[in-house]
């Protein structure tokens, strides 16, 4: 049972360092060296070629929309683009990639020195970007064997579809001075990095598919102390709640180990999400040497001042600038935001508003009703067959007066089940609230008839009995009733 | 400074070569050769000549983000010593405990 410190405690005798190295995969339509498809899931094997299976002979070539998105990756990171820079071949033996090496960069990163401010909690934070890298993805391991993990494996299966899929990995310097705020710093960034590809539009960053990875470097040092504690490197940590968890584990276990006179022992560690700690990998004792060398078969890259800035003016919005004019736009507290961004609805609500929908609206049903759907159906928001121009309608409906609640939701389902638009749905189910007074005013004399105690205590002055009416009322007109016209129909007869 | 053949079994055992002691004293003095050959060219360019990993001048070789065709996995396979459910299939891997 590994000992671990209260978080506390820590802090009191620490100060803890982090560095994240975030590793992104482009969703361009072919690999970074060969024409070879990147669709996820495909059959084993059925996108490969001599260039990624590194067959002797066959010679990269460079995609270009891979140069172009790391551009523009380090230019939203605030980072100088390299004018010159090679790939580098990083040697090494394993079996994930059939060349022996990974095609990546060195010491000339396409992209660095950059910078990411973040507010976490009301307090600004600036993450300085050392670099951020071209290279390309290994092929997928598979296990066999009584554990499904290495140790104990009796053989493992390759399938290369993935090797040579293009790869940006994003390293910060060490990031210091963030104290008790360290787990929520890193998550904060791993999270405006995440917004951000998807804002550049340069990579669907899931990362429950591994399109987005984070290592995470954690060392503590003495309160004080001038040099930096030694490292562990905690990997794939795959979701930002793991960031935060796994950073605070790393910190807890690190302080406990300090405090009782023992020394961190640096190497890689594995996040085990179910226990929320981290268990001891590869051992570094043998420092690794990559023998980095310039690749020979690939030319410089080397973009010019004039596609650097036509790059530059396709920049969208900063994520934090974004999200600050919306939330004034739409009159959204920081908790509203969060669960807008959590069920990944800001496009759509955006879109919606833009088509006429009133911002409170807009929000309420793609963060409630339709993001339910979404995650019923296993599906991301912006997947379901309904567009931003028919919640638009739906709401513009609702505010004319021609739907309620209840009859919006059922406008929903039909067109998530492909009836038509909005309006054909209206029509077809016939949906529209009954504004005709004397269909209301019969079924009120029926309920009330039909509920002479609940009638009794209404007359006595007892208005919350009304509800029970107005259920009724609702339920014989099939839902298709103004409640509050309902209401005021039962108050006539016997207020 | 001269190549040990301590050198060359580091060397070695980077690229998972099996040397020999022998091998390793006997390629030592042969590899330096070949490095004092490469400081001699190194000797003569100063700092204004740039380094050359390439014989062309050429940058920004490019391909367009097209898709073009794979090979079949019947084919990606045909060369592996073992294949299992359409996948390589290697030994266990080195003795690592991971």
């Amino acid at each position: 049972m590994t000992e671990i410190l209260d978080y506390d405690d820590v802090l009191e005798s620490f100060d803890p360092a982090i560095g994240l190295e975030v590793h992104v995969e482009l969703s361009t339509a072919s690999k970074m060296f060969c024409g070879c498809s990147t669709t996820f899931g495909a059959e084993p094997n059925s996108q490969t070629c001599p260039v990624c299976l590194g067959l002797p002979g066959s010679l990269p070539v460079v995609n270009a929309k891979a140069v172009e998105s790391a551009i523009r990756i380090g230019l939203a990171l605030n980072c100088q683009i390299a004018p010159w820079g090679r790939f580098a071949r990083k040697n090494y033996f394993y079996p994930d990639m059939t060349k022996n090496f990974q095609t990546s960069q060195y010491d000339e990163p396409i992209a660095h020195d950059g910078w990411v401010d973040l507010e976490v909690e009301g307090e600004m934070f600036r993450i300085e970007v050392e670099r951020a890298h071209m290279e390309e993805d290994a092929g997928k391991l598979t296990h066999v064997g009584t554990s499904g993990r290495i140790h104990g494996a009796e053989y493992s299966l390759l399938d290369y579809n993935r090797a040579g899929t293009p790869l940006i990995e994003i390293v910060t310097r060490p990031i210091l001075g963030t104290g008790a705020k360290a787990p929520q710093v890193a998550k904060a960034y791993v999270s405006h990095l995440r917004d951000l590809m998807r804002a550049l539009k340069v990579s669907d960053v899931r990362m429950e598919h591994g399109s987005l990875r984070c290592d995470a470097n954690i060392s503590l040092a003495h309160k004080g102390a001038q040099e930096l504690g030694i490292r562990t490197e905690t990997k794939n940590v795959n979701s930002l709640r793991s960031v935060e968890r796994a950073i605070t584990f790393e910190m807890r276990r690190q302080g406990a180990l300090l405090l009782d006179g023992g020394r961190v022992k640096q190497e890689t560690r594995h996040f085990d999400e179910a226990t929320g700690t981290t268990r001891s990998g590869r051992s570094k004792e043998e420092a690794q040497d990559y023998r980095y060398f310039a690749e020979p078969d690939l030319v410089p890259i080397a973009p010019s001042a004039e596609w650097i800035e036509e790059l530059r003016a396709t920049l969208p919005e900063q994520p934090v600038a974004r999200r600050k004019r919306l939330a004034t736009e739409w009159d959204a507290d920081e908790l509203a935001m969060r669960d807008i961004v959590a069920v990944g609805a800001m496009d759509m609500i955006e879109e919606t508003v833009a088509a006429g929908a009133p911002p409170q609206a807009a929000r309420k049903w793609w963060v409630g009703e339709l993001a339910r759907r979404a995650n019923e159906g296993g599906v991301e928001l912006e997947e379901l067959p309904i567009t931003p121009r028919d919640v638009a309608e739906v709401c513009a409906l609702v505010v004319s007066g021609e739907l309620n609640d209840k009859l919006a939701r059922q406008v929903f389902e039909g067109v998530l089940a492909g009836e038509g638009s909005a309006r054909e749905v209206v029509d077809a189910r016939g949906l529209a609230i009954v504004s005709d007074d004397g269909a209301l005013k019969e079924a009120v004399d029926k309920a009330i008839a039909a509920n002479p105690d609940v009638a009794a205590r209404i007359r006595d002055g007892k208005h919350q009995a009304i509800g029970a009416l107005i259920g009724q009322v609702m339920k014989a007109m099939r839902g298709q009733a103004d409640a509050g016209r309902v209401r005021e129909l039962v108050l006539e007869e016997l207020g | 400074m001269a190549l040990t053949a301590d050198d060359v079994a580091r060397l070695a055992g980077l690229a998972r070569l099996h040397l020999t002691e022998a091998e390793c004293a006997e390629l030592a003095p042969e590899l330096d050769i070949i490095l004092s050959s490469v400081d001699q060219v190194a000797a003569v360019a100063r700092d204004d000549i740039p380094m050359m990993t390439h014989a062309l001048p050429l940058t920004n070789v490019m391909r367009d983000d097209v898709v073009t065709p794979s090979l079949t996995p019947e084919q990606a396979l045909s060369g592996a010593p073992a294949t299992e459910d359409g996948r390589f299939r290697v030994p266990q891997i080195l003795g690592e405990d991971a």
